[in-house]
């Protein structure tokens, strides 16, 4: 049986790690590669590099940084932020990515999503989503929407119709960012996971909000995610991988413990 | 010195990468005379099974890997490269290498609740020995992504299965021939470790 994945979530500056709050002021906090290489040995199921660089020239700096972590370590890997077009994914996918997400740039222009996963396959294409509640409307029936550019920008989106559409046009994961959970360790936000996991047929992943491990536990079960992703609980130190594994496991959820 | 066929079927960087961690000399090679004369050979492939043959075929690499497998050369299969080793695929109907009897198959699962492609990781259940194999307990994981995977006719070609809504086969093989559905490029240490045994292997079981 699969096992729930643990991802954690790494954001990164021209090549430094960055202090992990993407909707607001960032600071570098360290040597990204060496944070990989703790959680892989910590036994991490995955990584995502998230690029918040602003300028280009920086931007070129992503892809060496991308090549020293493949060389470094062995489980799949994926990098997100401002991936635009089918050459900023292939470039990424031969540098060592596993996987790209894309957010803005396919709310802006859907075909992306077909292109890309041609040309690096379904299973590399990850879409990425924040989304945060709104009263529902005509336009908006689930009560969720899309927001974009860093979740400042609504765009009269329905959160549940473009992950399904995103599905169809070739997405193989979703992830389901909350921006109202985002940075509140309050848990993540259970009713729109386990909307949109239970209306696709590709695995999804919950993000924001996680404060503690009874809060992955319940995107995992009652949430009906396939993986976790987390960022501050795992970077200030509060748990462990270990730590979260053990809970879960546990409390009876499948998670991978001999790495 | 490991040959890694390079035949356009994805990413074989990881790859690469893996056998480069563990110390091992790395050609890659698209040239069918290079692989002929391969000592130890790794025929990786993400992607889809035609287009795969279809390079396969038109670069003669088909040819070069079936020869090498008959002489006897260690080879090991990566996903992809454990789909096509068998005699077709229902993956577009192709025909593939048909070093192995049997199909590869797409994923029927029982409900929504088990996703497509099979993304994560997954126990790897020995059912027969192998060198490869050496070392896995139970409940050992491994990484796969994959919408299809090979069902062997001859159960004598199954060493492992892994189960998602349905069991199946997760490693297969004959004599110098052992693949895995699973990437074990990408499997943390354990994946390191098989791939380490196959630095050692002889090709014998």
């Amino acid at each position: 049986m699969l096992s729930k994945r643990i991802i954690v979530c790494l954001d990164v500056r021209a090549g430094k790690l960055a202090k992990s709050v993407r909707f607001a002021n960032t600071q570098d906090i360290g040597d990204p590669v060496e944070k990989a290489r703790y959680y892989y040995e910590e036994g991490v199921d995955e990584l995502v590099f998230y690029d918040i660089t602003a300028s280009r020239e920086e931007r070129e700096i992503l892809i060496d940084f991308v090549a020293e972590v493949a060389r470094q370590i062995f489980i799949p890997f994926s990098v997100g932020g401002g991936i635009r077009s089918v050459a900023d994914a292939a470039k990424l996918r031969n540098a060592g990515a596993e996987k790209v997400n894309i957010n803005s740039a396919a709310v802006r222009r859907k075909e992306l999503i077909t292109e890309i996963s041609k040309a690096i396959g379904t299973q590399s294409t990850v879409l990425s989503m924040d989304i945060r509640r709104v009263t529902p409307v005509e336009t908006i029936p689930s009560g969720y929407e899309i927001v974009i550019n860093g979740g400042t920008e609504p765009v009269g989106l329905d959160a549940l119709q473009w992950a399904k559409t995103g599905e169809a046009l070739g997405a193989g994961e979703l992830v389901i960012n909350s921006i109202d959970a985002d940075g509140t360790k309050d848990g993540y936000e259970l009713l729109l996971t386990r909307l949109i996991a239970d209306n696709v047929s590709i695995p999804v992943i919950a993000s924001g909000g996680a404060g503690k491990p009874e809060h992955l536990y319940a995107a995992l079960t009652e949430g009906h995610a396939d993986a976790a992703l987390i960022a501050s609980i795992a970077h200030f130190g509060t748990f462990t991988i270990r730590q979260l594994k053990d809970y879960l496991a546990g409390r009876g959820v499948r998670v991978r413990r001999n790495f | 010195m490991i040959t890694v066929i390079d035949y356009g079927a994805g990413n074989i960087g990881s790859v690469i990468r893996a056998c480069e961690e563990l110390g091992a000399a790395v050609a890659v090679t698209g040239n069918p005379s290079a692989v002929k004369q391969a000592e130890k050979i790794i025929f990786p492939g993400v992607g889809a099974a035609p287009s795969a043959m279809e390079n396969l075929m038109r670069n003669r690499l088909d040819i070069a890997l079936k020869e090498a497998v008959k002489n006897g050369v260690p080879v090991l299969g990566i996903c992809l490269g454990a789909q096509i080793i068998l005699e077709r695929s229902e993956e577009g109907n192709q025909t593939c290498l048909g070093l192995l009897p049997g199909t590869t198959v797409r994923f029927r699962v029982p409900d929504t609740a088990y996703k497509i492609p099979h993304i994560g990781w997954n126990e790897v259940k020995v059912v027969q020995h192998h060198p490869l194999l050496e070392g896995i307990k139970p409940g050992d994981e491994f990484y796969f992504v994959h919408s299809y995977y090979p069902r062997p006719a001859d159960e004598a070609n199954i060493y492992a299965i892994s189960d998602h809504g349905q069991e199946f086969c997760a490693a297969l093989g004959k004599a110098n021939l052992f693949a895995a559905q699973f990437h074990p490029e990408k499997s943390g240490r354990l994946g390191l470790e098989l791939l380490r045994r196959f630095l050692d292997w002889d090709g014998t079981v």
